[in-house]
């Protein structure tokens, strides 16, 4: 089975090479998104297979020349390759539906290394292979991100992301230093036999967070995420927000729950489960304000991880206070919200760029009733946006209910500022929930319903073929997932076992249950309920009503007649992205986002009109665009001062450096 | 026996629920009437409506897509599922074990975005201002929601509303500050979701008031009958809600034979009747409060309910 896997990878790497001269054909660039298609559905085989088999490690005959690079698959990663491969494999035959000519090379090239690389970085069993896995990731993901620099925006989004990418790598590699210590062996066998303590452990889970928390998009790391997620093609976009922040987040678990070693206090997952909250209402609510399609889901993307951190944090919590149960519960929310959201949010992203096709805009404001135009594509968004507003029966809600259930037997914790932080962190879930439904009906509802507000919205066309088959059937997996999150538990178990040391709360495939005698969840059977609830209605109305209905115009609240130059009428008078997110940029922008409105009143006589503006600033953007070069202007000015010593001076600081290496040689190994 | 029984048991709640709801509604208006020195319509005149807008054919408009056609039926069907789950005169019905407090909101959930995406469908000015105004809220209400559960769910240990039913009526738990607090949150909530006053008016169509009107303002015959009904089995489900949890008095234990639910069943006509009366009082003593004052008054929801779960551990530590 690994074999099987490295093989995989190492054929992705000789796909990306093998582009360079295939881009030049369509038939070429089919071949490599076909083969990048069938790669993912390998993945997803491979994740089944060592779920249901037993860890496998494999020494690579090849590797830095202090060992051989180690692979190794185990029950966690068979786990994470589920939600890589589906995302990649549905973004691929999308990819695969909309080549038509030939292709930029740089746009090809890097795709199959990029899908590589987050494969690589799942299978690592040492620190080595999992740093070049992930920096493989990040670098070829900005060369994607980069593809179109005639955009003064997608440049600057590319240079950021590139900033946070070698950043986040920095602090990668500074955790594996501090995990190894002074032996120096990156192996993850050597790593858990000497698993950390105290402060180290903290420093550790710190550096983890900031290294791949910023991959992942947890706050306040996040603000490269909705740059860089609009910027790419759109199904590099779906695979960056559905998959590779998963992989971030997978290696978040390997380092919480694997490498750092059972014997963890349960304030460990505070700053996760803190972090987590307040990812999740940030991304919720900048998604509501935002009025591009893609840069509004990647906020939403934002939100997500965030709900998955704080699953992360409740289990690392859980497990610090010796209670297995409730620590497999949390680990259960985490996972199968990571499968779940990697599934509606590739989906999400697909659509997007489909509307982007047939409607060749992003802009919430320059679309809208494309449901009469795009049908197919409108139903299939309806179940992923279903999806991301939690509503049963549908994936979002079984794995957003046993994350709230987590949240409310957090208490048992029993550290009473633990408590309290909990309580807090359940209200701030719950909101960011709810602001995602909101994000989510402005979302589905301006870009497909209501009437078309440019020409280009009124004459979209959608695609058939391939294009079509990727956004139905990850359509088609989110109402199944949604209906068997027990199979789903039941195939994720000794992945559970593997971070909580045991199984979930179980009752058998119909349902999923928050404890012992807890409450339970039962998916099928709501939905039949909902289904007979609904029939009923259907069949009372349909009796006693007449059949049919009449058509005639809208009504227009008294608006006059729109003039001749406005063929689709005044959008003046239909809800605007900017009108919609009114009511919450009052309500919650002005104090946690900095929103404003101004209105410039003409004077008296004047007779131009009066102007409203509106905008809002993340805090965190403010914090990277304000101090941070400022610092970084101070430290360059201290720096460029070495230029202008002598050679005495040279010479002083290098010996200098030396002793203090020394020193701190002698003084670490009584530690 | 006791399978029958729980099986008798729930087809007669649903029975009562859909029957008792357009009654509840129009007992409520009656109520209010009387207190402002009007005669009122009769309590009966919900239904009568809904009979007489079944009769007539919608007027749809040109550009409407499917969703203005589905959405009514998504409405009802969520609103009765919901209402099927929350026990009122009896617990251990056939549905118990699927009465969770958090999948109940989500059904609620389910029957708002099937309500905003038919405010938007057609592309009308009001359909999208109510739309939006609606998600807003019911994201501030959502909060104070799930803290409230949090209270019930630490006292109960579960969050299924049979259970916690049962456990508030058996557990001896007596009169708690934590639990006080968490009724105030959930009628305030309560409130919110109904479009009860101070959040929105449920008797105009005028723009400033505006929530769930707005939303429905295209909606005409069988579709408004059916907009109508799903309003009302909200407004009988809250109360039914707050009824099982915070007054289980009456309630026929589960497993119990048929002359148990008689007396079940005039426990909860009273507490209906007493609720109802309730609120006609609390909306004819208050006015509607602006559209941006929603926000402080359902964040007050949400601190009180924070509050009584703090109170709990720390009351917990004390003991």
């Amino acid at each position: 089975m690994l074999t099987a896997l490295c093989l995989i990878v190492g054929l992705l790497v000789l796909v990306g090479a093998a582009a360079l001269p295939l881009a030049g054909r369509a038939s070429g660039a089919r071949l490599v998104h076909g083969i990048t298609a069938l790669a993912g559905a390998a993945l997803v085989a491979g994740g089944i297979g060592g779920l249901l088999g037993g860890p496998e490690v494999l020494h690579l005959p090849f590797g830095p020349p202090w060992g051989p690079a180690r692979l190794a698959i185990d029950p966690l990663s068979a786990w994470f390759l589920l939600p890589l491969g589906l995302s990649v494999g549905c973004a691929s035959l999308f990819a695969l539906g909309g080549v038509h000519g030939p292709v930029a090379p740089r746009l090809l090239v890097p795709w199959p290394i990029f899908v590589a690389g987050m494969a690589l970085t799942i299978l690592a069993a040492d620190g080595f292979t999992l740093l070049l896995g992930f920096e493989a990731m990040s670098l070829a993901s900005w060369a994607l991100v980069a593809h179109d620099d005639a955009q003064p925006e997608n440049r600057r989004a590319a240079r950021i992301y590139l900033g946070f990418a070698g950043f986040g790598g920095l602090a990668l590699v500074l955790a594996f230093g501090v995990l190894s210590g002074v032996a120096g062996d990156t192996a993850f066998a050597a790593l858990r036999d000497a698993p950390p303590e105290g402060a180290r452990a903290f420093a550790v889970l710190l550096l983890v967070l900031a290294g791949a928390g910023s991959k992942a998009g947890i706050a306040p790391l996040h603000v490269w995420l909705p740059l860089a997620h609009p910027a790419a093609p759109s199904h590099v976009s779906a695979v960056m927000s559905g998959a590779m922040t998963k992989v971030a987040l997978y290696v978040i678990a390997r380092f919480a729950f694997d490498l750092m070693g059972p014997a963890q206090p349960f304030w460990l997952g505070a700053p996760l489960i803190a972090l987590g909250a307040a990812s999740a209402v940030i991304g919720a609510l900048r998604a509501n304000l935002e009025d591009d399609t893609k840069v509004l889901l990647a906020c939403s993307t934002i939100e997500n991880i965030g709900l998955i951190a704080m699953g992360l944090g409740l289990a690392l919590a859980f497990r610090g206070a010796d209670l297995p149960a409730l620590a497999a519960l949390a680990a259960a929310a985490a996972l199968l919200h990571t499968l779940n959201h990697a599934v509606f949010k590739t989906l999400l992203f697909l659509v997007a760029g489909e509307v982007l096709h047939g409607a060749l805009s992003r802009r919430l404001d320059r679309l809208g009733g494309l449901i009469h135009r795009m049908p197919v594509t409108a139903w299939a968004a309806l179940a992923g946006v279903a999806a991301a507003a939690s509503l049963p029966p549908l994936s979002g809600f079984a794995s957003e209910w046993l994350l709230l259930q987590a949240l409310l037997a957090a208490w048992r914790v029993g550290d009473i500022a633990f408590q309290m932080g909990v309580a807090a962190a359940t209200a701030l879930a719950a909101l960011a929930a709810a602001l995602a439904a909101a994000a989510m009906v402005r979302f589905w509802g301006l870009v497909f319903l209501g009437r078309p507000r440019t020409p280009r919205a009124a004459g979209a066309v959608e695609r058939t073929g391939a294009s079509q088959w990727a956004l139905l059937v990850p359509a088609a997996l989110t109402i199944l997932l949604g209906l068997v999150p027990g199979t789903m538990l039941d195939l994720a178990e000794p992945a559970l076992r593997l971070m909580a040391g045991t199984a979930a709360p179980q009752t058998g495939w119909l349902a999923i249950g928050a404890a012992e005698g807890g409450a339970q969840y039962w998916p099928i059977p709501v939905a039949l309920l909902l289904a007979a609830a609904i029939g009923l209605t259907a069949w009372v109305v349909r009796r006693r009503a007449p059949a049919g209905v009449v058509p005639g115009p809208a009504w227009d609240c008294g608006f006059i007649a729109a003039p001749q130059h406005l063929p689709f009428g005044d959008p003046a008078s239909q809800p605007s992205a900017a009108g919609f997110a009114q009511p919450l940029r009052r309500m919650l922008g002005t104090s946690l986002l900095g929103a404003h409105e101004h209105v410039a009143m003409p004077g008296p006589g004047e007779t131009r009109a009066a102007v409203l503006t509106t905008g809002f600033a993340d805090p965190a953007m403010a914090v990277l665009e304000g101090p941070l070069p400022r610092w970084r202007d101070a430290l360059t000015a201290q720096a460029e001062r070495l230029r202008g010593l002598s050679i005495r001076q040279c010479l002083g600081l290098t010996f200098g450096a030396v002793v203090l290496m020394l020193a701190l040689l002698a003084w670490l190994p009584g530690r | 026996m006791a399978v029958v029984w729980s099986i008798l048991s729930q087809l007669l709640h649903i029975a009562l629920v859909l029957a008792a709801a357009p009654l509840l509604t129009g007992g409520v208006r009656w109520l209010k009437a009387r207190m402002m020195g009007r005669r009122g319509a009769h309590p009966i005149q919900p239904l009568r409506d809904l009979v007489k807008l079944l009769r007539k054919k919608p007027v749809v408009a040109e550009n409407a897509s499917a969703v203005s056609l589905a959405a009514p039926y998504l409405a009802v069907g969520a609103a009765v599922a919901a209402a099927a789950l929350v026990p009122t005169f009896a617990r251990g019905m056939a549905f118990a074990p699927l009465s969770d407090f958090i999948l109940v909101a989500g059904l609620l959930a389910l029957g708002r975005v099937a309500m905003a995406l038919a405010g938007l469908d057609v592309g009308t000015p009001f359909g999208g201002l109510g739309a939006s105004r609606e998600m807003s809220f019911a994201a501030l209400a959502e909060p104070a929601l799930v803290v409230a559960a949090l209270t019930l769910a630490i006292l109960a240990g579960t969050t299924n509303l049979d259970a916690i039913a049962g456990a508030f009526r058996d557990g001896g738990l007596g009169l708690r500050v934590s639990l006080g607090l968490a009724l105030v949150a959930l009628l305030a909530v309560a409130v919110a979701e109904n479009a009860r006053i101070p959040v929105d008016n449920p008797a105009t169509h005028l723009e400033l008031t505006m929530v769930h009107e707005a939303m429905i303002l295209e909606a005409s015959g069988r579709h408004l009958a059916l907009w109508d009904y799903a309003a009302q089995l909200r407004l009988l489900l809250w109360l039914a809600l707050l009824a099982a949890v915070f007054l289980p008095l009456g309630q026929a234990p589960a497993g119990s034979a048929p002359h148990l639910w008689v007396v079940g069943l005039l426990a909860w006509g009273m507490k209906m009747a007493g609720l109802a009366l309730g609120l006609a009082a609390f909306e004819s003593a208050i006015a509607k409060m602006r559209v941006f004052r929603v926000p402080e008054f359902l964040g007050a929801a949400l601190l009180l309910g924070l509050l009584g779960a703090v109170l709990l551990f720390v009351s917990t530590r004390l003991a």
